[in-house]
C-alpha cells in the first residue's frame, strides 16, 4: 500500500477543516472582515473628493480608482493573515500537523479570499456606479476583481508567510508584495477602461485567468516555505 | 483508506524508536549545543534539563522537524524525520508554550479542529474532557480560560490522538499540584502503554519510568 | 566531489579566492570600457535620427542588463542555497542585491536622460522597458528591506531566497504585461536596442562596453562577496587570527 493513496481522504478534510475554522473565527470577529471593506468605501470616497464631481473625469479614473483601493484594502487585511495563528502558537501546531502544509495554507488563504476578496467583489457595483459605470462594465470590473483577488490573496500569503513574526507591520509587506502585485492591478484595471471604452478586453481576462491559475498553483509551495523558515 | 494510514502509524509505533546522532545547533551567533546525541525507546522518557535559555526548547522544536539543525539528524524508526515528515508528524503531538488554541473558539471547536487534522485520532473529545476534569469548561471560548485551565486543555491535544510521541515543552508551568499530577499520571500512563516522550523541565520530575536524561 | 566542492565553498578559502580573481576581472574590465568610451563617444557615428544622444546606450544598456542579471544571481543564488544547502550560494546572493539596485538605478537614470530629448520629458510612462526597470527596483527594495528585517542571518538567507525566486517568476510577467499595456496607450518604444543591423562602429563599442560592466560587476561582487564572508564569520577563528596577524588589510 503506499503512504500517498492512502491520505487522498484526509487531505480534503484537513484543507475543509482550516477553510472552516478561519470562517468561524471571522464570524467571531467581524471587524477583521468589515474594517478592509470600510477601507476599500473610504478611499473610493477620497478620489471624487480630491478630484471634483465632474462626470468624464470620474468615469476616466473609475476603473484604476477602485483597483487601487481594492489592492490597498487586501493589503491591510493580509497582514492578519498569519500574525494571530503564530501569537496564539496554533501556527506551530499547524507546522507540525500530519497533514501537508501547502494545503493547510491553501486553506487559509482560499478562507482569506472569501472573508476579504469575495465581500469586495460584492461591493464594488455601488461605488462603481457612483463613478457613473456602465452596467455592462461593471460586469467586467467584478470579473476582473473576482480573478484580481484571487491572484492578490494567493501572492500576499507568501509575503505575510514571510514576514510573520517580524514586528515590523504592514509597512514591509507592502514593500514585498505591491511589486509583485503590480501585474496584477495593471491586467485588471486596464481590462476595466478597455470595457469602458468598448474595445476588445478579453485578452486582460483570460491573462488574469492564466495567472490566477498559476499562483493557484505554485503560491502555496512558496507559502508553506516561507512558513517554515519564518518559524525557525 | 484511513484505517490504511493508521496501520501505517501502528507498525511504524511497533518500531518506532526516536533517536539522534551529533546534533549541532546554531541559533543566531550562538551555538547552543554540538556532538549532541540520544537514544529513546518505547516506553522511556527522555528529560532535557537546563536553565532558562540553554537551549531545551530549541532541541524540542529541532525534534518536531520545526528548526533547521546545522549538523546531525533526527531519527524516527531509523530514518530521517525530514524524509518522512508527515509520517513523522503524524506520530507525534507538541505541547508548546502556548497552547495553540484559539482564544475565539469554544474548547469543542478547538477539538473539532484537531480532530479533523488528525484521522487517527480514536478518542471522543468528551472521553478526554471527563478524563482531564474539564467538561464544565467546554461550551466556554479559550479567552476566559485561566492560564492553568488553558495548559490543562492543551492537554487534550495529547489525548485525543492516540500518537506514540508526545514532545511536552515545559508542561508543569503555570500548573497546581493537582495538574502536576495529572500530567504525571497521564505521562506515567502512555509510558507504560509502550508511548515515548521528551520532556523538558528546570525542576526534577518524579515519573515512575525509565529516565534519560540530556543535560543542556 | 561533494567534499570538493564543500572545502571549495569553505569561507577562508572563498575570501582568499576571491581576492585572487577581482583584480584579473577588474582590470580588463576596465580596459574594454575604456576602450567602449573612445569608440562611443569619438569613433561612432552620429545617429541619423537621435544625433548624438543615442551616445548614452552605451551605459544604459550594459546597465540595464545587468540590473536583471544580478536578480538572476539573486534567486540562482538563493535556489541552490535553499536545496543544497550551500551558504556560499545566500551569500553570492546577499553581495548581488544592492549592486543589481545600483544598475537599476543607473538604468533609470540614464534612461531618463536619454528619454529628455526624445521625449522632451524626463519621464515617459509609455515606455515599457522604463516602467518595467522601475518595478525591478522596487522588488530589489523588497528584498533588501526583507534582508534588514531579519536579524539572523541564516533565517533572512533563507527567506530571502524565497522571495527572490518568487520575484524572478514575476519579472518575467511583469515584462510581458507592461508590454501590454503600453502597446494599448501609445505604442511608442524610442529606447529601442540596435539590432544587428547597427553600423560595426557602433556596434563594436558597445559590446565592449558589455562585457566590461560585466567583469567590474564580478570583480564588485567579489569584493562584496569577501565583505560579507568577513561580516558573517566575525566571530569564528580564522578571522580573528586573520586580523590578529595584521593581513585584515588585505
Amino acid at each position: 500500500m503506499s503512504d500517498n493513496e492512502a491520505q487522498q481522504p484526509a487531505i480534503l478534510a484537513g484543507l475543509i477543516a482550516v477553510i472552516r475554522r478561519d470562517l468561524l473565527l471571522s464570524w467571531k470577529r467581524p471587524g477583521d472582515v468589515l474594517n478592509p471593506l470600510f477601507f476599500f468605501a473610504m478611499v473610493c470616497t477620497l478620489f471624487p473628493l480630491a478630484v471634483g464631481p465632474g462626470a468624464t473625469q470620474l468615469m476616466f479614473i473609475g476603473p484604476g480608482v477602485l483597483w487601487v483601493a481594492a489592492l490597498l484594502a487586501t493589503l491591510l487585511s493580509l497582514n492578519s493573515l498569519f500574525v494571530s495563528d503564530f501569537e496564539d502558537g496554533s501556527l506551530e501546531q499547524l507546522l507540525v500537523s500530519p497533514q501537508p502544509l501547502p494545503v493547510l495554507v491553501l486553506g487559509k488563504t482560499i478562507a482569506h479570499w472569501l472573508c476579504s476578496g469575495v465581500p469586495l467583489v460584492l461591493v464594488s457595483p455601488l461605488l462603481a456606479a457612483t463613478y457613473r459605470m456602465p452596467t455592462g462594465v461593471i460586469g467586467v470590473m467584478m470579473l476582473t476583481l473576482t480573478l484580481g483577488t484571487v491572484c492578490l490573496s494567493l501572492l500576499g500569503s507568501i509575503g505575510a508567510a514571510l514576514t510573520v513574526g517580524l514586528n515590523r507591520g504592514t509597512a514591509l509587506l507592502s514593500l514585498l508584495i505591491l511589486p509583485l502585485a503590480m501585474p496584477v492591478l495593471l491586467l485588471g484595471a486596464n481590462t476595466v477602461s478597455l470595457a469602458a471604452d468598448n474595445e476588445m478586453y478579453s485578452t486582460g481576462i483570460w491573462a488574469l485567468g492564466a495567472y490566477a491559475v498559476a499562483a493557484l498553483s505554485l503560491s502555496p509551495y512558496a507559502t508553506a516555505a516561507a512558513l517554515r523558515i519564518s518559524n525557525e | 483508506m484511513t484505517d490504511c494510514w493508521s496501520a501505517a502509524i501502528e507498525r511504524k509505533a511497533l518500531t518506532a524508536k526516536l533517536s539522534a546522532d551529533d546534533l549541532t545547533l546554531i541559533r543566531g551567533e550562538r551555538c547552543l549545543f554540538q556532538g549532541l546525541g540520544f537514544a529513546l525507546n518505547p516506553g522511556e522518557l527522555l528529560l532535557l534539563r537546563g536553565q532558562n535559555g540553554s537551549g531545551k526548547t530549541s532541541l524540542m522544536r529541532a525534534i518536531a522537524g520545526l528548526l533547521s539543525l546545522e549538523s546531525g539528524e533526527i531519527l524516527w524508526g531509523g530514518e530521517p524525520v525530514l524524509q518522512q515528515r508527515q509520517l513523522f508528524h503524524g506520530s507525534l503531538v507538541w505541547l508548546a508554550h502556548s497552547s495553540g488554541l484559539k482564544a475565539d473558539l469554544t474548547l469543542v471547536e478547538n477539538l473539532e479542529f484537531e480532530r479533523a487534522l488528525r484521522p487517527q485520532s480514536v478518542h471522543e473529545p468528551e472521553h478526554v474532557f471527563e478524563r482531564l476534569g474539564i467538561e464544565r469548561l467546554k461550551g466556554l471560548p479559550v479567552r476566559f480560560l485561566s492560564a492553568g485551565q488553558q495548559r490543562r486543555v492543551a492537554f487534550a491535544r495529547m489525548l485525543l490522538a492516540d500518537v506514540p510521541l508526545w514532545l511536552l515543552d515545559e508542561p508543569f508551568t503555570n500548573l497546581d499540584q493537582d495538574g502536576r499530577e495529572l500530567v504525571i499520571e497521564l505521562t506515567e500512563e502512555h509510558l507504560a502503554s509502550g508511548g515515548l516522550c521528551v520532556m523538558s523541565a528546570h525542576q526534577d520530575v518524579d515519573i515512575a519510568a525509565t529516565i534519560k536524561t540530556v543535560s543542556l | 566531489m561533494w567534499t570538493f566542492f564543500h572545502r571549495l565553498a569553505s569561507p577562508p578559502h572563498i575570501y582568499r579566492l576571491a581576492a585572487i580573481f577581482a583584480p584579473w576581472l577588474l582590470f580588463p574590465g576596465l580596459v574594454l570600457v575604456a576602450y567602449g568610451t573612445y569608440g562611443g563617444v569619438f569613433v561612432a557615428p552620429t545617429d541619423y535620427q537621435q544625433g548624438d544622444a543615442f551616445r548614452i546606450i552605451y551605459v544604459h544598456v550594459p546597465a540595464a542588463y545587468l540590473s536583471m542579471m544580478a536578480y538572476m544571481i539573486m534567486a540562482v543564488g538563493g535556489g541552490i542555497g535553499l536545496i543544497w544547502r550551500i551558504k556560499l550560494a545566500h551569500t553570492v546572493g546577499a553581495a548581488a542585491a544592492p549592486l543589481g539596485a545600483a544598475f537599476t538605478l543607473l538604468a533609470l537614470l540614464t534612461g531618463s536622460i536619454w528619454g529628455r530629448p526624445m521625449w522632451g520629458t524626463w519621464w515617459e510612462w509609455g515606455d515599457p522597458r522604463l516602467t518595467s526597470e522601475l518595478i525591478l527596483l522596487f522588488l530589489y527594495f523588497g528584498y533588501m528591506a526583507l534582508r534588514a528585517a531579519i536579524d539572523d542571518t541564516l533565517k533572512a538567507d533563507k527567506a530571502c531566497a524565497v522571495l527572490a525566486l518568487v520575484g524572478v517568476v514575476n519579472v518575467v510577467i511583469v515584462h510581458y504585461s507592461v508590454e501590454w499595456w503600453s502597446s494599448l496607450h501609445q505604442g511608442q518604444t524610442l529606447l529601442r536596442k540596435g539590432g544587428p543591423a547597427m553600423d560595426p562602429a557602433m556596434l563594436y563599442p558597445l559590446l565592449a562596453m558589455i562585457l566590461g560592466f560585466t567583469l567590474i560587476f564580478g570583480a564588485l561582487l567579489l569584493r562584496r562577496v569577501r565583505t560579507e564572508v568577513l561580516y558573517r564569520e566575525r566571530r569564528t577563528r580564522w578571522v580573528r587570527e586573520m586580523i590578529m596577524a595584521g593581513q585584515g588589510g588585505k
